[in-house]
């Protein structure tokens, strides 16, 4: 099929340390992204989308609004956490981020801190399914924002993620039940990659290289 | 047995007027009192009275966290409105268009959260089986018979795409319909009334059946209780229904 699950780049049990058990990731990774690629899948023919990539996918199903919905439900999810997966690590986190990630967080947020404040207020505010992210916008700054279900910033037109974290619940229940910004904090202390981040920076975001 | 799903709608309601006021002082002033005009009502059954089809801790954090977050947020929203903290809660959600942009989502998210899981509590705690009487003739009638509502209530809950409810709805002539809503949203932000509703929250269910909503929405009907369910039809049919 055009669409296929990535490998995680890790194993199933190299973030249990870290506060993501194995069962989650099995699970997230192979039951809840298997889902979203394979209902993605079955839209391509009736949804006329052969030959697209999956960003442009995502972008054009966003700019149909309730109606790209069906479409963005899926193709939002597969790219999403094929990002997702990119940006934690069995030595992610901590506070020393490649150079010029450090200093664009500092110019644009004032300091690590505060970055990560912003950006456990957007995963904690967004009410039900959905995501925080550290995006580039178009006016070349980073910002944070966060979507619902499976919209993300090139869905919505926000701008170019370079790092994303799932706040459906499926993401945490498991490891920390209700507590949504514990995971989250947990996530910028313990998981996030930040040398994936950095070279998304470089890269202009990334590029899941997966069409119809 | 009544459960008592927040002072205000008791209060406000014709028929739970007298019983407010007669409850005697002593039983009063034993609960806590609540930093705001809305309570937690307490589970109407032990948290591991659904087991297993719900396993105990799955209620025991639905209810005493999730639950109780609504409704410590529903009070914090309606701290400087006094107007509105007046409003029994089908009214607040039938009038959110009235509340101050500052609140007004806090209001639909948490007041939408604290009807809904009020509801729900109500409701379950029972035997499963099938409804009779009255209820099942309308059921009948209007959803296709027992099976086929089901069939068609589980198949609305699996097509809800992140968090929300299904629910069937009820009119002041008892028709009855399926319906589902996003997040915390409830036909009650309509004016309308709700019967029945299954959260498909993955926190719903996630502790015990994981991925696997489907699974979750089949065993769900094991806990229905069919006699709330019945009170429910007969006060929406004589305008008493609250939440």
């Amino acid at each position: 099929m055009p669409f296929s699950l990535p490998s995680l780049p890790y194993s199933y049990n190299a973030l249990a340390a870290r506060g993501m058990c194995q069962e989650t990731l099995e699970l997230h990774h192979g039951k809840h992204h298997q889902a979203y690629v394979t209902a993605l899948n079955g839209l391509i023919e009736s949804k006329g989308l052969q030959g697209k990539t999956l960003e442009q996918i995502v972008a054009e199903a966003g700019r149909q609004g309730a109606d790209g919905l069906p479409v963005l439900n899926q193709a939002g999810q597969h790219w999403n956490h094929c990002l997702f997966w990119q940006v934690m690590s069995p030595d992610g986190g901590g506070d020393k981020l490649p150079g010029h990630l450090a200093s664009k967080i500092n110019q644009d947020f004032g300091g690590l801190a505060q970055f990560k404040e912003a950006f456990k207020q957007a995963g904690v505010t967004q009410f039900g399914s959905g995501w925080a992210w550290l995006i580039v916008a178009p006016d070349g700054k980073l910002r944070v924002t966060k979507t619902p279900n499976g919209a993300n910033p090139i869905s919505t037109g926000e701008g170019t993620p370079i790092l994303g974290c799932d706040v459906w619940e499926h993401s945490y229940y498991l490891d920390f039940r209700n507590r949504r910004p514990d995971y989250l904090q947990n996530f910028l202390d313990w998981l996030v990659n930040w040398e994936a981040v950095a070279t998304f920076l470089q890269q202009g975001g990334m590029k899941t290289g997966q069409s119809a | 047995m009544t459960i008592a799903f927040d002072r205000r709608s008791l209060l406000r309601g014709a028929a739970g007027l007298a019983t407010a006021w007669a409850a005697p002082r002593a039983a009063r002033a034993q609960a806590a009192p609540p930093a705001g005009p809305f309570s937690l009502p307490p589970l109407p059954y032990p948290p591991s009275a659904n087991e297993p089809h719900i396993d105990t801790q799955t209620m025991e954090i639905h209810h005493g966290r999730h639950h109780a977050a609504y409704v410590s947020n529903l009070n914090a929203a309606l701290r400087d409105h006094a107007q509105l903290a007046r409003l029994p809660l089908p009214d607040l959600l039938a009038r959110l268009g009235e509340a101050p942009e500052a609140v007004r989502t806090a209001l639909r998210n948490n007041g939408g959260g604290h009807a809904n899981h009020s509801m729900f509590w109500e409701i379950m705690g029972g035997r499963g089986g099938a409804p009779s009487g009255e209820l099942a003739e309308a059921i009948q009638r209007d959803l296709g018979g027992f099976d086929r509502m089901k069939a068609d209530f589980n198949a609305a809950g699996l097509r809800v795409f992140g968090s929300g409810w299904v629910f069937v709805t009820v009119d002041r002539g008892g028709r009855l319909a399926i319906v589902t809503r996003p997040n915390q949203d409830t036909p009650l932000m309509e004016g309308g009334r709700v019967l029945m509703g299954n959260d498909v929250w993955e926190h719903a269910y996630y502790l015990k059946y994981q991925n696997r909503r489907a699974d979750y929405l089949a065993a769900w009907w094991n806990v229905v209780n069919w006699e709330k369910v019945a009170a429910r039809y007969a006060a929406a049919k004589a305008g008493t229904l609250g939440v």
